[in-house]
C-alpha cells in the first residue's frame, strides 16, 4: 500500500531569510490529496509579537483571515485586516526567550481541486512570559490548485534555526 | 512494516445533501482522524453523530471567534454535538477520535473547526457510550455543499 503521510520538502535555516517557499507542488496533485505544513520559526523583528504570513502561487488577493487567541489573560477574535496574504497568527520574535520558536501547524486540504482553498492553522508564542495560543481559519478565494507556497514573517525575516517541514496526505 | 497512518474511506458529494455518514468503520486501529473539506448552504451549523445515535447522549464545549469577539458555548444530554456554523465556502475542520473502537470508555471527539467566511473554533464533544465507534455522520437543518469531501484515517498504535 503507498504510503500516507509523506515528507515532501524541509528547509532548515542556517542563517537569516526573508522567506521561505515551497515551489512545484503541482507536480505532486495525482500523489497527494492534502498538505501539511509543520514549522518552528521565530523573526528577527522586536515587539511583543510577530506574524507569520502565507501566500500561494505568489498571489497577494483574495484572502481571508478568521482568529481567535488566549493572551494569557483574555480569549479575543479579530479578522485579519489585510486580503494579501494569509496570517498565522502571533509567532516569536527577537524579544521573546531566547532559543524559543513557535510551533505552528497548517493543514490545507484539497489543495488542488478547483474549490476556493481553505486551511485550518495553529500557532503556539509561550516562551515563559507573556504569550499568545492562536487558532486561525484562511480562506484563499481562488479556484487555482495550489501550487506554490511562501512563508514569510510580517515584520522581520526568518532567524537561522527556523525549520520548515511539507507533508503530502493522501487519502486512498 | 505495517503502515500507522491509512486511509480508512473518502467521499466527494456530488450535489447539496442534509447529510453524509462513513459507516462500517473497521475496530482495528487505535485513533481516527476525519477531515472534512467542505461548507453548508445559507450559512449554517454543522452538526455531528456516531452510530447513527439519536438518543440524548451527547454533551459539548465549543471556544469561537467570530472575528469581532470570542465566546464559549455548551450542551448537554442533546441529540448531536454541535460543531459551528459554517459558510458555504470551503471549510476545514478536522475531527479526532481517540481510543475509538475501546469498548470501555464513553467516546471524545476533538475538533478544529475553520470557517473563515464565519468563524474559528475548537470543540470537545462527548458521547456517553462505551460501544465502539462504527459510523459517523455530519448532518444540518440545511445542506452540505457539492464538492465537500470527507476522508477518514486510521491510525494504529501498534
Amino acid at each position: 500500500m503507498a504510503t500516507t503521510y509523506t515528507l515532501i520538502d524541509k528547509s532548515i535555516l542556517t542563517g537569516t531569510q526573508a522567506n521561505v517557499e515551497f515551489t512545484g507542488l503541482g507536480s505532486y496533485s495525482s500523489d497527494y490529496t492534502d498538505l501539511k505544513l509543520v514549522i518552528s520559526v521565530r523573526t528577527a523583528a522586536s515587539g511583543s509579537y510577530d506574524y507569520g504570513l502565507i501566500n500561494f502561487n505568489n498571489n497577494t488577493s483574495s484572502y481571508s483571515t478568521r482568529l481567535i487567541y488566549g493572551d494569557n489573560s483574555a480569549a479575543a477574535s479579530f479578522t485579519w485586516g489585510s486580503s494579501a496574504q494569509l496570517s498565522t497568527g502571533m509567532i516569536n520574535n527577537s524579544s521573546q526567550t531566547s532559543n524559543t520558536f513557535s510551533s505552528v501547524e497548517i493543514y490545507i486540504p484539497n489543495y488542488s481541486s478547483s474549490n476556493y482553498k481553505s486551511c485550518s492553522i495553529d500557532t503556539v508564542q509561550e516562551n515563559n512570559g507573556t504569550a499568545y495560543r492562536a487558532m486561525a481559519a484562511g480562506l484563499w478565494s481562488n479556484t487555482s490548485a495550489i501550487t506554490s507556497i511562501k512563508l514569510a514573517g510580517e515584520s522581520g525575516s526568518w532567524v537561522s534555526g527556523s525549520s520548515f517541514y511539507l507533508y503530502g496526505i493522501k487519502n486512498s | 512494516m505495517a503502515a500507522t497512518y491509512e486511509p480508512i474511506a473518502t467521499t466527494t458529494l456530488g450535489s447539496n445533501q442534509s447529510s453524509v455518514t462513513l459507516s462500517s468503520i473497521p475496530s482495528t486501529y487505535t485513533d481516527l482522524l476525519l477531515i472534512f473539506s467542505g461548507g453548508i448552504t445559507s450559512n449554517r451549523e454543522l452538526l455531528m453523530r456516531v452510530n447513527g445515535d439519536t438518543g440524548s447522549n451527547y454533551s459539548g464545549t465549543t471556544l469561537l471567534g467570530y472575528g469581532s469577539s470570542a465566546s464559549s458555548q455548551r450542551e448537554s444530554n442533546s441529540s448531536s454535538v454541535f460543531i459551528g456554523d459554517y459558510s458555504s465556502n470551503p471549510c476545514t475542520t478536522i475531527f479526532q477520535f481517540n481510543n475509538y473502537s475501546n469498548t470501555t470508555t464513553y467516546k471524545t471527539a476533538l475538533t478544529r473547526i475553520s470557517a473563515a467566511g464565519n468563524m474559528i473554533g475548537a470543540n470537545v464533544a462527548l458521547w456517553r457510550s462505551t460501544s465502539a465507534i462504527n459510523s459517523i455522520t455530519l448532518f444540518s437543518s440545511y445542506q452540505l455543499t457539492s464538492g465537500s469531501m470527507l476522508t477518514l484515517y486510521g491510525i494504529k498504535a501498534a
